[in-house]
């Protein structure tokens, strides 16, 4: 069985559903997605903060959910849960597995919107025993939201990013009492707001410079040991939440062979969101891990109008420069700069890996200082760093890469 | 009731034990069986966290029974595993030399792999070592091919057996520690924490706990302790980088660190080898992780650069004695099979047999006439097809196209059927190894909370 659309959408969150409803205007288009419910990660997040750049209200992530769905459908798209893509079968064709069996999809353009997930423990070397009483966010969020689970009575936060004070709301509202977050980061003032509204609000003491030892417990969890200055505590908890840490879904990126960022993990694209094969277009966090899902949907906003222009036969723009994430950032998105086409919102996004409350933005290019800018906005590690692609306005697309440093 | 054989602990030697005695009668009556285990499922300690290997058994010392029982339990067990469906991948083996000594000892291997009666080993030089496992890294001046070492699954291995042995008739007893033991003149006498049981014959497979049962019958010939082996598991978007298991040349505290695929489509790496006290100890240790991170980053590169799945310790049982120790008391009615490490899978069904034909001199037996067919199990193995990639299953029931845990591609039929089969999964660990469900790289982000729900039965 194959179906033959226009244009077909891998991943049913805020990304995918609004780059789905933009091209349904004059596409045939078909969003896949594996779930049983398409919304993506909003389903699951109770809080409200989602919808002010797109849809220009403050809603919660459940409401912004069925919003983002109800929009797709009004506009014609066509929707289909518990289906997953399990692989490519040619260089616009996909295979899906669902309930209704196994089928292809062959499109004139494939968009993936595959989101980021938080790295479990295993992938952050926490060593000690195996109990169970450990997860991410994401599973808490579900667990607790979505299948009213029981997830235990005392929690320790591993992670100081915006989604971990998320995990402290969920848990509070499982009536599991947060113990205390603990975080590598070197000073609170990362985030300042956040951890003094944390702790006024939940008198949840924010352990930096720490690290964790091992997680500790036969069967559930008994306790987490954590150095501090040299000196090794181990606090009582039956819960462990590892939160933020993300890393993009990239395996159907990865499959075909398209490249890579090294550092973000997350698939190369130019500013207008093409990935390096012909045909084949990425947009939200699959491409900078994690940005809100405003911020995402507007970049699917982006791919959409991409997507049209090669669906109406435009070429690759003939000429792209690499842009690298110099010193103060891990990685920049987009990485390939194109000056025809200017990036979603005119932002270039990049993850700070030290902190400033007004930094110094510097762009080289061959050696030179092109641009130096201080931006009144603060860049954090854990929280997206988003600048105005106005600074590109010197690169010259014959002098190869370009590095964006905080001086 | 009294048991004609009680066999205490369900690893893979005691399922395979179990099995192989189910087939049996004496006197045209089929032997009544039981399999007692301490824990809450079969296969759940040292069977469940080794490095999966199907060894020819080309570096076993030569004359010794371990020697003689990995080769017949290799032909044993590859047969068995295309009956009942377990994974196995034919990868074969490099011993790869990064030392002009280790390249020295590769004639003696091959030499010591033919007193083994394995011939198809070939020393081979740097190029051709690069050849057949590009990615690894500078050094390498030579190797050598073991084209028959294989992997394979080291979870469908034992439950298979205990399937089998549970059609056949046997009495199996989960969460039943055995406490003590009193040897009659006709029967001997079980304390368990779930009661008294009663058998004629005991055999002895209680893996790291074998010596101490064995003492309580009142022998001292052989002693274990816990050598602890970490082991890290890579994404599986890291296959591409090793097809082969890349073996290290032996040296003299044991079979070194290794890095192999796996049938699930992940590559490890591991094992570290720590000799410890506490037989309960599989913690992993930053020192030990970081151990393994040097050695695979000299072996591999490029694997490092790959993200983690999965990280664990398990334990081996270490003997102070040179070989397995398989020996039979005619007097006491009483078998142990005890010491064996980490070739125990392999050598399993060897094992069960040669075990049967100790008991078989004292009480003769027959194979039973009347057998259930083998049992098939559901593939967890990625080189046949898989219920997500079968049209017709899907077709036939619904509920294997609806791919729940995403990262391993394991649907909600699967699940359905590990948690209602014969020796349904009790919890997670135990549908892990039953379906591969939430062992991904994602860990439970996307699906902890649906399978937990099926778990609690509200999916």
């Amino acid at each position: 069985m194959t179906d033959s659309v226009d244009v077909v959408v891998v991943g049913a969150g805020p990304a995918g559903l609004r780059a789905a409803t933009d091209l349904a205007r004059d596409h045939t288009v078909l969003l896949l997605e594996r779930e049983r419910q398409a919304g993506g990660i909003p389903r699951h997040s109770h809080h409200l903060g989602y919808g002010l750049r797109d849809l220009g209200r403050v809603i919660s992530g459940p409401s912004y959910a069925r919003a983002m769905v109800d929009r797709a459908l009004a506009a014609g798209v066509q929707i289909r849960t518990s289906a997953m893509v399990t692989g490519w079968a040619g260089s616009r064709s996909l295979d899906v597995t669902s309930p209704t069996g196994r089928y292809r999809v062959e499109a004139r353009a494939v968009l993936l919107a595959t989101g980021a997930r938080e790295r479990p423990r295993p992938a952050r070397w926490i060593s000690g025993d195996r109990p169970a009483g450990v997860m991410t966010t994401g599973q808490l969020q579900q667990a607790v939201y979505l299948k009213r689970q029981n997830v235990g009575t005392s929690a320790v936060i591993l992670g100081s990013e915006l989604v971990s004070w998320s995990a402290v709301l969920t848990l509070r509202e499982a009536g599991c009492r947060p113990i205390a977050m603990v975080t590598t980061a070197a000073r609170p003032e990362a985030y300042a707001l956040m951890g003094w509204a944390g702790r006024v609000a939940f008198r949840l003491p924010v352990l930096c410079d720490t690290t964790v030892v091992s997680i500790n417990g036969h069967g559930r969890v008994s306790g987490i040991t954590v150095r501090r200055g040299g000196r090794e505590t181990t606090i009582a908890c039956d819960t462990v939440i590892t939160t933020g840490d993300w890393v993009p879904d990239h395996e159907l990126a990865r499959s075909r062979g398209i490249g890579i960022d090294a550092s973000s993990k997350a698939p190369i694209v130019d500013t207008s969101l093409r990935l390096t094969d012909d045909g084949v277009f990425g947009a939200g966090n699959l491409l900078h891990p994690v940005d809100t899902a405003d911020v995402c949907a507007l970049d699917g906003a982006h791919a959409a109008d991409s997507i049209r222009r090669w669906l109406a036969g435009e070429s690759r723009n003939a000429q792209s420069v690499e842009l690298r994430a110099g010193e103060g950032f891990a990685w920049v998105a987009p990485g390939q700069w194109c000056p025809q086409v200017a990036p979603a919102r005119d932002r270039l996004l990049l993850w700070p890996t030290t902190f400033r409350s007004f930094p110094n933005i510097v762009v080289r290019q061959a050696g030179r200082v092109i641009s130096r800018a201080r931006v009144p906005w603060p860049a954090a590690p854990g929280r997206m760093f988003r600048l105005p692609s106005s600074q590109m306005a010197h690169v010259r697309m014959d002098d190869g890469p370009v590095e964006i440093s905080i001086g | 009731m009294t048991f004609d054989c009680i066999v205490v602990g369900a690893g893979v030697v005691g399922t395979a034990l179990a099995r192989e005695l189910s087939g049996c009668s004496h006197q045209g009556r089929a032997l009544n069986v039981a399999l007692v285990e301490a824990r809450e499922d079969i296969g759940d300690a040292t069977s469940k966290a080794n490095t999966a290997i199907l060894h020819t058994g080309f570096d076993a010392t030569p004359g010794t029974m371990e020697s003689r029982l990995v080769r017949r339990g290799y032909h044993l067990l590859l047969n068995y595993a295309l009956e009942a469906g377990i994974p196995v991948e034919r990868t074969g083996a490099l011993l790869v030399a990064w030392t002009e000594d280790e390249c020295l000892s590769l004639p003696m291997l091959q030499d010591k792999a033919v007193s083994n009666g394995y011939l198809a080993t070939s020393i081979v030089n740097a190029q051709e070592v690069y050849a057949r496992a590009p990615s690894l890294g500078p050094g390498v001046l030579g190797g050598l091919m073991v084209p028959d070492e294989f992997i394979i699954c080291p979870w469908t291995t034992p439950l298979a057996f205990a399937h089998d042995a549970i059609a056949r008739g046997v009495h199996l007893h989960l969460n039943t520690k055995v406490t003590g033991v009193t040897v009659g003149p006709d029967e001997t006498v079980l304390e368990t924490s779930t009661g008294q049981m009663r058998t004629r014959w005991l055999i002895n497979a209680a893996g790291l706990g074998s010596d101490i049962l064995d003492s309580s019958l009142g022998h001292d010939r052989f002693h274990l302790h816990p050598r602890r082996g970490q082991l890290i598991v890579f994404d599986k978007l890291a296959r591409s980088l090793v097809d082969v298991i890349v073996l290290p040349v032996p040296s003299k505290v044991g079979k070194g660190v290794l890095i192999s695929p796996t049938v699930f489509g992940n590559v490890m790496l591991g094992p570290t080898a720590e000799d410890l006290t506490d037989r309960s100890d599989t913690a992993t240790t930053d020192e030990g992780l970081a151990f393994l991170r040097d050695k695979g980053a000299k072996i591999v590169p490029a694997l490092l650069h790959e993200e983690v799945t999965a990280m664990y310790a398990g334990l081996r049982a270490a003997s102070d004695q040179t070989d397995v120790t398989v020996e039979i008391n005619a007097d006491q009615r009483y078998v142990v099979a005890g010491g064996i490490r980490s070739t125990g899978l392999t050598a399993s069904m060897a094992i069960a047999e040669h075990v049967r034909s100790l008991i078989d001199a004292n009480l003769p037996l027959a194979d039973r006439t009347d057998l259930p067919p083998t049992v098939r199990m559901p593939n967890i193995g990625e080189n046949e097809l898989r219920p997500f990639q079968d049209e017709s299953l899907i077709a036939a029931d619904s509920a294997y196209g609806e791919i729940v845990c995403f990262c391993e591609r394991v649907t909600r039929g699967e699940i359905r059927d590990a948690l209602e089969s014969d020796l349904p999964a009790r919890d997670l660990d135990g549908l892990r190894r039953r379906t591969r469900a939430q062992m991904g790289r994602c860990q439970g982000f996307f699906c902890g909370a649906e399978i937990q729900a099926m778990m609690d039965g509200a999916g």
